[in-house]
């Protein structure tokens, strides 16, 4: 995505962030428009997130999870889609366990695509959400340094968080062990580290990331406790910054592993606002897809 | 009949040469016989009359020019899964005969991951059977181990006896490195390669492309070079250690490469051969998350492109095969991480090589020829193919100029799984002779 793009995403976010704050939180912008979730993956917070903001703009919802479909009787991905489709919806919003799977479907249909996170591919409305909180506190995003920490190699966040930042002209520092680093990451221009104690002073956000607890079973990390050692984000680390850091994380939260409780609820954490800014920001997406937009990615 | 293009509607078939057929002029490239001359060959009954300046006048056969167009012993492709029997819907014997000799091959070796597998001499003798009449030569290569499965040695001198040119496990790794010692030894008996898929599977488990930036960015899990690389030094370890013929199938790395050209100089029997895929794509091309550039090994960097090219030039790597592996569309129109490995290659294989060898000038022609035709028979253990009075016509005949465009409905394959449709070639196939039977390619 673009500067300019992220940009106009970012600021429309802003605009209808005051919506959530009326008492009647609700717009008709997308009035007669058909939304279908689609849902491949179990998810929580994004899929109300996203069924938030359909609501908010008035449009009228299909909730589809694999368990209630044809899935099971081995429909494929294309034919499942194009049955949708033939029903004349107007937008899909995609979770899939698969990279790429969003990218497969903006190939085969009309509707506009909207992707809610593809395997360990990108997670764009995450990472933009991120980028609308990181700008309502420090005004900007240019020439801010952001540490994203944990695991880098199976983080949709992290690949969107990567991309997004880099184009706002922002600095960025990935801390995790080696067996959680991708190969040659170095080469989209971020700088690596894995000591997290070396990163802290120099960041001005700390954006955490879950630790999926299988990483573990298949060997790239010895325990949890040592994880929590030598990654976890705790309150004497970030004492030892001379300057506040804010803290952020997508969630769920693993407290007491990747982040303790008290960073997790203390004054500089934002992770709340975050996901209050996820509605907004995804209102702001669909508005834009929906006044005929070209693909966002 | 006719030495021309079939262009009846409907099925395409091999057709029966006329008894006498006179090939004027076409420019012959035989490297097993160090011939390179501009020469008519009198075919007669199959089988070669006469080399050389041949007179049309008051010739009462058939006279075909072919003035411009090279002419060389038939191509073989010791790489190729023909699905049959198992998966008839994606290729069969006859289909993928078809589509060899359209893309100028006279002769393939079919890889024993069928269901069942080629693990009895029933199997191969089903195999000869539906390859019986055929222009093409079909050659099976037997399964290592009993069911592919990496366990116990399947009956390899019964497999052997019965017409297997080699055995394989292809499609999966020989973990065991017990029991790839064991396949070594015991194939002495026999004198036939062991063709190793190099790939060390724990490594490689979850992995859907190469591991590198462009993974990284894709955010698919990736398959590293090291995996292949392990396993060829295991191999070549071990064949250097207990003897037998140890062939690296489609080798993809630099390291791969390296191991196989130093393991030579030491004198170990080992061989290589290479797929044009991965001396024409690197793994930028899966970009789009296009499912038909997915394959194992997967497409590399640009760095081992140029390996392996090189590896061609110097000889550490002796031949080209396809490793022509027939997906369904409904297979491959999955998420990526769900669509099998492998793509077509017998159609393209000749359109790449000139290409990415010959008319980049990093190959002359008759060392080009060779990959196909003498080194993957000496491989094999097979007698090539030459342009002389008194063999059988096995002639693959082809232009270096006419340009032309890969599309599905020129192919005969019975799949369409390639990278390459669309692709425009300079230089193709013009016709194929053997058997007493010909095909003119209609790509």
């Amino acid at each position: 995505m673009e500067k300019e793009e992220i940009q106009l995403i970012l600021d429309t976010a802003r605009s209808f962030r005051e919506i959530l704050d009326r008492p009647i939180k609700r717009v008709p912008t997308l009035q007669g428009k058909t939304v279908v979730n689609l849902f491949y993956e179990p998810s929580t917070r994004t899929r109300i997130s996203f069924e938030l903001a359909e609501k908010r703009m008035s449009a009228d919802i299909i909730n589809f999870t694999p368990s209630t479909s044809s899935v099971k009787k081995g429909e494929s991905l294309i034919d499942t889609v194009k049955n949708i489709e033939a029903m004349k919806i107007d937008m899909v919003v995609v979770r899939h366990s698969s990279p790429g799977a969003a990218h497969l479907l903006a190939r085969v249909m009309d509707a506009n695509i909207l992707n809610a996170g593809d395997g360990g591919h990108e997670h764009p409305t995450q990472a933009l959400l991120d980028m609308m909180t990181i700008r309502e506190k420090f005004g900007r995003l240019d020439g801010l340094a952001i540490g994203l920490i944990g695991d880098i190699s199976h983080s949709r966040v992290a690949m969107s968080n990567i991309f997004g930042l880099k184009a706002m002209g922002a600095r960025v520092i990935l801390c995790g062990p080696p067996t959680l680093i991708p190969r040659e990451i170095e080469r989209l221009g971020v700088e690596v580290s894995h000591h997290i104690d070396e990163v802290i002073p120099r960041a001005d956000v700390l954006n955490i990331l879950r630790l999926q607890l299988e990483r573990q079973k298949s060997g790239l990390f010895p325990s949890l406790r040592e994880y929590h050692n030598y990654f976890g984000i705790t309150r004497e680390r970030l004492e030892q910054a001379s300057k506040p850091v804010l803290i952020m994380h997508p969630g769920p939260m693993n407290r007491g592993l990747e982040i303790s409780s008290q960073v997790a609820d203390s004054e500089h954490s934002v992770i709340l606002e975050q996901v209050t800014n996820g509605i907004a920001l995804r209102m702001a997406v669909l508005y834009l897809l929906a006044g005929g937009k070209s693909e966002i990615r | 009949m006719k030495f021309a293009k079939d262009n009846s509607p409907g099925h395409k078939k091999f057709q029966k040469l006329p008894p006498r057929l006179l090939l004027k002029g076409g420019a012959i490239v035989d490297p097993g016989l160090a011939l390179h001359e501009t020469a008519d060959i009198l075919i007669e009954n199959g089988k070669i009359e006469a080399v050389g300046r041949i007179d049309a006048a008051g010739f009462d056969g058939e006279a075909a020019d072919i003035a411009g167009k090279i002419v060389s012993p038939g191509w073989i492709d010791m790489h190729v899964h023909l699905r049959e029997p198992g998966r008839e819907d994606e290729e069969t014997i006859e289909s993928g005969s078809l589509a060899a000799a359209n893309g100028g091959f006279t002769a393939v070796c079919c890889m024993p991951n069928t269901t069942p597998a080629i693990d009895s001499q029933e199997i191969i003798q089903y195999i000869k059977d539906r390859a019986r009449d055929s222009l093409v030569n079909v050659f099976p290569i037997a399964a290592i181990t009993k069911n592919r499965e990496g366990k116990e040695l399947a009956e390899i001198l019964d497999l052997v006896e019965q017409g297997a040119v080699a055995i394989s496990d292809d499609g999966n790794p020989l973990m065991s490195a017990e029991i790839m010692r064991r396949a070594l030894e015991y194939s002495k008996m026999a004198n036939i390669p062991v063709i190793g898929h190099e790939e060390e599977s724990t490594m490689t488990a979850n992995g859907h492309m190469n591991e590198g930036f462009v993974s990284t960015c894709l955010g698919i899990e990736g398959i590293p070079s090291v995996a292949e690389d392990i396993m060829i030094a295991r191999d070549i370890m071990l064949a250097e250690y207990c003897g037998g013929r140890f062939h690296v199938a489609h080798i993809a790395t630099r390291k791969g490469v390296e191991l196989v050209r130093q393991a030579k100089a030491r004198g170990i029997a080992v061989t290589a051969e290479a797929t044009p895929h991965h001396f024409s794509l690197t793994d930028e091309a899966v970009r789009g998350y296009d499912t038909n550039a997915k394959m194992k090994p997967p497409l590399r960097s640009e760095d081992d492109v140029q390996a392996i090219i090189e590896g061609l030039q110097d000889g550490a790597i002796d031949a080209i095969a396809t490793d022509h592996a027939p997906h369904s569309w409904e297979e491959k129109a999955q998420e990526f991480i769900y669509a099998p490995f492998g793509i077509v290659g017998l159609e393209t294989a000749l359109g790449l090589s000139l290409a990415r060898l010959l008319h980049s000038k990093k190959m002359d022609l008759n060392s080009l020829i060779k990959k196909f035709t003498v080194n993957p028979c000496k491989i094999l253990g097979l007698k090539a193919p030459v342009i002389q009075k008194g063999e059988t016509a096995n002639l693959t005949i082809f232009d270096l100029q006419a340009e032309w465009k890969f599309l599905e409905a020129n192919s005969l394959s019975k799949s369409s799984n390639s990278p390459f449709l669309g692709w425009s070639f300079q230089g193709k196939p013009f016709a194929v002779i053997n058997n007493n039977r010909f095909f003119i390619s209609i790509l």
